[in-house]
């Protein structure tokens, strides 16, 4: 058995990189496995993902696009999660996001295009917020719990988007329940026009300015938890709502405000899926991103680094996965949401697995080394 | 008589040591424990007596060293095998499952049946035996839910005796009790000793250990640094073992800046409470009808035993709990009635200090670092935040000033804050509060699992503000702490004021009277 270390001995560097990155390769062999019963050399699959993802540039676009969508729900989730609130209504809040963004761009065709973009990215943030904002205050003042409120509004929000999407604002040219496309000026400008503005030839991947909002956003969402008042008082919250009571923090106020944050945050994927990659609203286009937020930002230790290594992580599964799937007929796509799974376990569920052994033998030979 | 002068020691520990991490909690203990013997067992928070306990019990198990009962070597790895061993332990924290009955919750773990009936019966005839050998006067069928807690004990203890402890071991078990409870404890224990039973008493008040044991063993820093029969000891000498130096047990208060005979005048009354009732969050009335009133410059000292609504009050004058009925006024405005609520962030601002009972629950997010709760309730004023932004070069530099000042350790303001041992976690606590200065200062149980040496450090403080002119109201349930700290005395008890005394030859016998609820 090996003993308890004293917490506060351990490096930062051993808790914080060594023990993920342990439990994520023991996440790629255990996948590994999986692969190798499916009937397919895992050593190929790997190779075929990481090339697949960070291999060519247009594989790297697609990994960033996808990096892109986790960023914004991992950062909602995390941030939420400081006042101790488990959003699961990302992806709804994204899917409402989305529509804001679309009203936006589609009604106010007429204004400038910088600020057509400006009002549009405040409008996924609107729109999501206030999603977002019903929930919050049934838990605040009411007492219902916002993880099954939260999920109640998912299906809301999908129900009402499919109402709209059929029978409101449906673009009647087409077969299938979408929106018109926005004018051409609008779309957010693609990677491969930047790079081609600059002379260098791309080819397409989905990859557009978007992912620069995220890192601004993410230093935002830094900024707002550790270096504001207001996130000074959402993390005393989350961390004991008796404690903030004493000092007179409300814990009704920052659960709104949390969760309004939170719903923002999601709602901002709207601008990547509908004014940087679909040019309009597609039925379901959150597709999972939602969920996955959670995922994401549970790994990244809902920290906006985490989150962005982890954000690159899981794109780099889907971008890799899906060449994989491509090249490798023995390995379907739902091999990958295993994957995914086995990632999830690990480095979720089973984080403290092997923390205590990891910690131990750090701090020890630490020590050894000082003494010596 | 005299077999028991030469008597064998009946529990032996050999060099025992334990470590959790770098912290050693147990070095080198060797112990005696004879038959027959009320054996104490006393040192500060954190001196490794519970440890150790636990240890003999097979809560932990020791990195190293022996453990002999009669003179044989044995290994506990589990509270079962020590059991079966006759070693009983009654916790700080009962262990009983509140809607059960007392037959039940003794002879939990123990049914010996699949359908309740004959053996439970024979069980109920053997508790009965056992009560009156003892002489423990228990209802074997009344619920646990409806006995008070000095009752409770007395299951526990019994629950012991039926599983055949010969060695019993108490951790702390007067905490909860009023004084005439404690009397009731003791006269028990006597009566196991007299039966042949040892009894292993594990405490921080030396009263107890004057009163009731044969032999102590103090221990400091996780070390025993000395064994003593009673007979040859004093209670200043066990302190000083205790600590390590004289201590001064009565603290000289000095005079108060404003002459304490002063006829009481609407000016200087700070806090003018008035018919208060008070509910908890389960709607249950806990303050009744209580009126008070605080002045400038004097203790206010609030007894009770826990429980009885000091907690409720203590809320209720610090803004976290609106009154139901009745009204708080403060510097002659109405700050808590029916209509009317002023939360803590206004009371902050109106100079109203508040260390709270629960430091982990109440008065400290843990998770914080030390400079972040340095600032706790103060966080949205300058210089600490600016337009809502955190000014993060001001709060460290105020941090390590204030730690310096108050002598909080160790003086990093990045440590999280539960890494602090308690005591100094209530320095964080008060360094805060006090800094600001205050012109009220609510304080509960300020030195609850506090070391003696912040202790001291901590009275002194509240006794200064007293004597700058601030008024200070005391909750505290340790009486020893009220007498020696309050100017006047009020107590609880069933959420009533049941007297009040000026504190000038008050006995601690008629407080502990009051504090049962005895006013005749």
């Amino acid at each position: 058995m090996v003993k308890a270390v004293d917490r506060t001995k351990v490096p930062w560097w051993v808790s914080n990189a060594i023990v993920p990155l342990v439990n994520l390769t023991l996440a790629f062999i255990v996948s590994g496995l999986f692969i190798f019963i499916a009937g397919a050399n895992p050593y190929q699959a790997l190779k075929l993902i990481l090339y697949g993802s960070f291999g060519y540039l247009e594989g790297f676009g697609y990994t960033l696009y996808y990096a892109t969508n986790f960023i914004f729900t991992g950062l909602a989730f995390a941030i939420a999660f400081h006042c101790r609130l488990f959003n699961i209504g990302g992806e709804g809040q994204a899917y409402i996001g989305g529509l804001g963004v679309f009203l936006l761009a589609f009604y106010f065709s007429a204004l400038p295009v910088p600020i057509v973009w400006l009002l549009a990215i405040l409008a996924s943030m609107l729109f999501g917020a206030a999603w977002a904002f019903i929930p919050g205050y049934l838990q605040a003042y009411r007492g219902s719990h916002v993880v099954i409120t939260t999920i109640m509004f998912n299906f809301i929000a999908s129900a009402l988007m499919v109402f709209l999407l059929v029978d409101v604002i449906r673009d009647r040219r087409q077969m299938g329940p979408t929106t018109e496309p926005l004018i051409n000026e609008q779309w957010l400008p693609m990677f491969k026009d930047i790079a081609a503005y600059f002379g260098f030839k791309v080819g397409y991947s989905p990859l557009n300015i978007s992912f620069l909002l995220a890192i601004l956003v993410s230093f935002g969402v830094w900024f707002l938890i550790w270096r504001t008042k207001w996130g000074y008082e959402m993390r005393a919250v989350g961390h004991n709502t008796q404690a903030a009571i004493y000092a007179g923090i409300s814990p009704k106020k920052n659960i709104i405000l949390a969760m309004v944050i939170s719903g923002a945050l999601a709602g901002m994927l709207g601008v990547n899926e509908v004014l940087g990659v679909h040019h309009k609203i597609l039925v379901n286009f959150p597709a999972g991103y939602g969920f996955t937020g959670i995922a994401v930002a549970l790994m990244g230790r809902n920290h906006p680094i985490g989150i962005f290594l982890a954000s690159l992580l899981f794109g780099m599964l889907y971008q890799g996965g899906s060449e994989v799937t491509f090249d490798m007929p023995n390995i379907t796509r739902y091999m990958f949401v295993a994957v995914q799974g086995v990632i999830i376990l690990f480095s979720g569920a089973l984080e403290n697995l092997f923390r205590p052994q990891i910690e131990y033998f750090f701090v020890n030979t630490l020590q050894q080394k000082t003494t010596t | 008589m005299l077999d028991r002068m030469i008597s064998q020691p009946i529990l032996e520990l050999q060099n025992v040591n334990k470590s959790f991490g770098h912290v050693q909690a147990n070095k080198n203990i060797s112990l005696k424990v004879n038959k027959g013997d009320i054996h104490g067992i006393i040192g500060e928070n954190g001196a490794g007596k519970s440890t150790l306990m636990s240890i003999v019990y097979g809560l932990y198990q020791a990195d190293s060293g022996n453990i002999k009962i009669n003179d044989k070597l044995i290994e506990i790895k589990s509270p079962h095998e020590s059991i079966l061993r006759g070693i009983g332990m009654v916790h700080q924290h009962f262990m009983l499952v509140e809607n059960f009955t007392v037959v039940e919750n003794i002879i939990l773990g123990f049914e010996g049946e699949f359908v309740f009936g004959e053996k439970l019966n024979q069980a109920k005839e053997n508790l009965t035996k056992l009560c009156e050998e003892y002489n423990l006067k228990i209802d074997l069928n009344a619920t646990i839910s409806d006995l008070s807690v000095g009752f409770r004990q007395r299951v526990e203890i019994l629950k012991a005796l039926y599983r055949g402890a010969e060695i019993l071991i108490l951790d702390e078990p007067t905490g909860v009790l009023t004084p005439q409870e404690v009397d009731e404890l003791f006269k028990i224990l006597r009566s196991l000793k007299e039966q042949g039973k040892t009894i292993i008493l594990i405490t921080h008040k030396l009263n107890e250990i004057m009163a009731l044991t044969d032999k102590v063993t103090v221990m400091r820093q996780g070390k025993i640094v000395g064994d003593k029969n009673i007979k040859d000891t004093t209670k200043d000498q066990l302190a000083e073992m205790m600590v390590g130096r004289s201590v001064l047990l009565r603290i000289d208060k000095g005079k108060p800046n404003i002459i304490d005979k002063r006829k009481p005048n609407i000016e200087d009354t700070i806090f003018e409470v008035k018919n208060i009732n008070v509910k908890d969050n389960l709607d249950v009335m806990r303050v009744k009808n209580v009126s008070f009133e605080l002045r400038e410059g004097e203790i206010l000292g609030v007894a009770g035993v826990t429980g009885n609504g000091q907690t409720e009050l203590l809320e209720a004058l610090s803004g976290i709990r609106q009154v139901d009925s009745g009204e708080i006024k403060l510097f002659g405005n109405t700050i808590s009635s029916k209509d009317i609520f002023v939360g803590p962030r206004q009371l902050r601002e109106l100079d109203v200090a508040h260390v709270p009972e629960d430091r982990q629950r109440m008065g400290l997010v843990t998770e914080f670092n030390a400079s972040e709760n340095l600032i706790f309730g103060y966080h949205h004023q300058q210089p600490f935040s600016k337009s809502s932004v955190m000014m993060g070069k001001n709060i460290y530099n105020y941090s390590k000033k204030i730690m310096h000042e108050y002598d909080v350790r160790p003086q990093s303001p990045f440590l999280q804050t539960s890494n602090f041992s308690g005591g100094n976690q209530q320095k964080i606590i008060l360094s805060r509060e006090l800094n600001k200065d205050p012109k009220v200062l609510l304080v509960g149980q300020p030195t609850r699992g506090v070391d003696i040496g912040a202790i001291e450090f901590i009275h002194q403080r509240i006794i200064d503000m007293r004597n700058k002119g601030v008024a200070v109201l005391l909750v505290s349930v340790e009486l020893d702490e009220i007498l020696s700290l309050a100017d006047r005395i009020v107590v609880m008890f069933d959420g009533e004021l049941v007297g009040e005394r000026v504190n000038e030859n008050v006995t601690d016998r008629e407080i502990g009277l009051l504090m049962a609820g005895i006013t005749n």
